[in-house]
């Protein structure tokens, strides 16, 4: 498959891979938390998704993966598509058949499955043979070789790193062609965060997966993200490529605590013009 | 010794009993969370249904076969029209929707296949089996080991599909953490779905050796009642518990009944009959104090 598309590729990516139209969300019926979200995930690239507490990470993330119904969001204004086509209306059964997965804030592995009957679960979409089974296995397992190590543990009694790493094997194993993860280093030692930073950059380039990372760590996202979205209050306040938000001043600013006259909030910073889009 | 022997394995064998009843609550409290009240209900449709087919004419595997469909239908439609809508409610929202259940079924059954109490014949005889007697005199109702030997089949069964079949699989996942078991593509409705399909299987299995052995009528739905206990003792979680506290609780009441009167009665007086009746609730009483998860119960694992 990589080698059919390998010409095509040196081309920008200019076809929509996954697009977020404006979306609006709202939960119980009245508490409005995305207020018109914008953004683009090119195909087989890094997108990260910045933002402080309650900026509305999760709910951007939940709102294309379709898990809001289950915690009574609503998507009520803007579209989803996924490679031209419309998703907002699937189901998660049916968009993660179409290759999107979310692993979500929080490691929720199952507690008292064993790590590699976790993974093994991730495999539920896809109708395989015991040998394909088996196949997809290896394959996590040469990603994370400490999950092997640890295949026969209860889940529930591993450590948090290694919990981490089985929620995103688990994604794995149902073969997505994107993956939208949600905080991977919330609580956890910089080096194992480190770690799993690099397994995702790897699994980008090996198995051109595409990734949407919501992140607090700001900077660590942005060494291994190609684009970036900061959001503030349900807003996307400021975006560009990672190496500019890395060295730009109001980030560094903002996210640094060099903080000179009493700046609160990216919407004070005068030379950052919105995009809007008004399709929706 | 002898009789003691043959009220123990006679209590284990009647033990077996309610460990079917139990094995029904069992499954769906794993998968849903939910407590199940209208177990006892299904037993009495499922024995129902088998009566009420052969007094269509059916024979008896065709009946079997037919009640089989009507209570996997059954529980397919009680996923869809009862606890889909309460999807996200507390526990106890869904616990009262079963006791509603448990009187819809009450009042559906008999309508459908009749109120008066029938034999249920299933061609195995309650006597005693010849060669045991003879060998070491003890008598062993041939029904009650055929009783046994069915759910140590069934219990086999459903231990090997949970361990090593996707759907198993798939099934502990959603037990375990619903959200997760969403977001990774399993549709939890199916699950769901299948779930009361198998507790439906199961209450036709204890319907059949209940109805089988006590007759059809009404008291089937209290044998519910006596699965309590065995959920207490052996855990609400675990498939293996509601076997040994099925046996448990078997064995200790009739034990209980034999020997327990003389002693009570030269201690306080009195009269001690019908022990039997007591003795479980009080046995579980006990264990909720000392083991309140109950032997094989999940521990709630709190690092996560
Ligand atoms: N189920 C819910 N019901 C009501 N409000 C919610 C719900 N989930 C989130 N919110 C609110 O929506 C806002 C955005 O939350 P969200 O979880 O998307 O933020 P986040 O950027 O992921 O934050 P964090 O970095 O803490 O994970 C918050 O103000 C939160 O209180
Ligand atoms: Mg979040």
């Amino acid at each position: 498959m990589t080698a059919a598309t390998a010409p095509t590729e040196a081309a920008p990516a200019a076809e929509p891979y996954l697009t977020v139209n404006n979306i609006e969300v709202i939960y119980d019926h009245v508490i409005l938390v995305l207020k018109g979200v914008s953004l683009d995930v090119p195909k087989g690239r890094i997108v990260a998704l910045l933002g402080a507490n309650g900026a509305g990470k999760t709910t951007t993330l939940k709102a294309i993966s379709n898990l809001l119904r289950a915690e009574r969001g609503d998507v009520t204004k803007g579209s989803v598509e996924f490679r031209g086509r419309r998703v907002d209306q699937l189901s998660p059964n049916e968009l993660v058949r179409r290759g999107v997965i979310q692993v979500m804030e929080g490691r929720h592995c199952f507690a008292h499955l064993t790590l590699e009957e976790n993974l093994l679960t991730g495999a539920y979409t896809r109708s395989i043979s015991r040998g394909e089974l088996k196949q997809s296995l290896e394959k996590v397992y040469h990603y994370f070789p400490r999950l092997k190590t640890r295949r026969g543990s209860q889940a529930g009694y591993t450590s948090g790193g290694e919990q981490q790493m089985c929620v995103i094997g688990r994604a794995l194993m149902a073969r997505p062609e994107m993956i939208l993860l949600d905080e991977p280093s919330m609580g956890l030692a910089p080096q194992i965060v480190e770690e799993i930073f690099e397994i995702v950059k790897g699994l980008n380039g090996q198995e051109n997966v595409s990734f949407l990372l919501a992140e607090q760590n700001t900077m660590m996202a942005l060494r291994y993200a190609d684009f970036g979205y900061i959001l503030e209050n349900g807003r996307v306040v400021m975006e560009g490529d990672a190496e500019g938000l890395r060295t730009n001043e109001d980030v560094k600013e903002f996210y640094l605590g060099i903080s000179s006259a009493g700046r609160k909030s990216f919407k004070d910073i005068k030379h950052y013009r919105r995009r809007k889009r008004w399709l929706s | 010794m002898q009789f003691f022997l043959e009220v123990l394995i006679g209590g284990l064998l009647s033990g077996v009993m309610y460990a079917l009843v139990a094995l029904g609550f069992v499954l769906i409290y794993k998968a849903s969370g939910v407590f199940n009240f209208a177990q006892g209900a299904m037993v009495y449709l499922a024995a129902l249904s088998v009566v009420g087919c052969m007094e269509k004419g059916a024979p008896l595997w065709l009946a079997i076969l037919l009640a089989f469909v009507i209570m996997t239908l059954f529980g397919i439609a009680t996923e869809k029209f009862v606890l889909r809508k309460l999807v996200n409610q507390p526990p106890i929202a869904l616990f009262m929707a079963t006791i509603g259940l448990a009187f819809f079924i009450e009042g559906l059954a008999p309508m459908l296949f009749g109120s008066e109490p029938r034999a249920l014949d299933l061609g195995i005889v309650d006597e005693p089996i010849p060669a045991i007697l003879d060998a070491w005199g003890i008598v062993i109702s041939k029904f009650d080991l055929v009783a046994a030997g069915v759910a140590a089949l069934l219990v086999t069964t459903l231990a090997l599909f949970f361990q090593y079949t996707r759907i198993g699989r798939a099934l502990r996942a959603v037990a375990d953490d619903h959200q997760a078991a969403l977001s990774i593509g399993i549709p939890l409705q199916h699950i769901w779905a299948i779930v009361w399909g198998i507790a439906g299987f199961v209450a036709l299995v204890a319907g059949l050796m209940w109805g089988a052995r006590n007759g059809v009528q009404f008291a089937l739905t209290f044998t519910a009642l006596k699965a309590l206990p065995v959920l207490i003792i052996g855990g609400f979680t675990s498939v293996p518990g509601a076997i040994v506290g099925g046996l448990i609780i078997g064995a200790s009441e009739k034990l209980a009944e034999i020997y327990l009167p003389p002693v009570m009665q030269s201690l306080f007086g009195g009269n001690f009959g019908g022990i039997e009746g007591w003795f479980p609730y009080v046995l579980a009483l006990f264990f909720l104090l000392i083991r309140p998860e109950g032997l094989f119960g999940e521990k709630h694992i709190d690092r996560v």
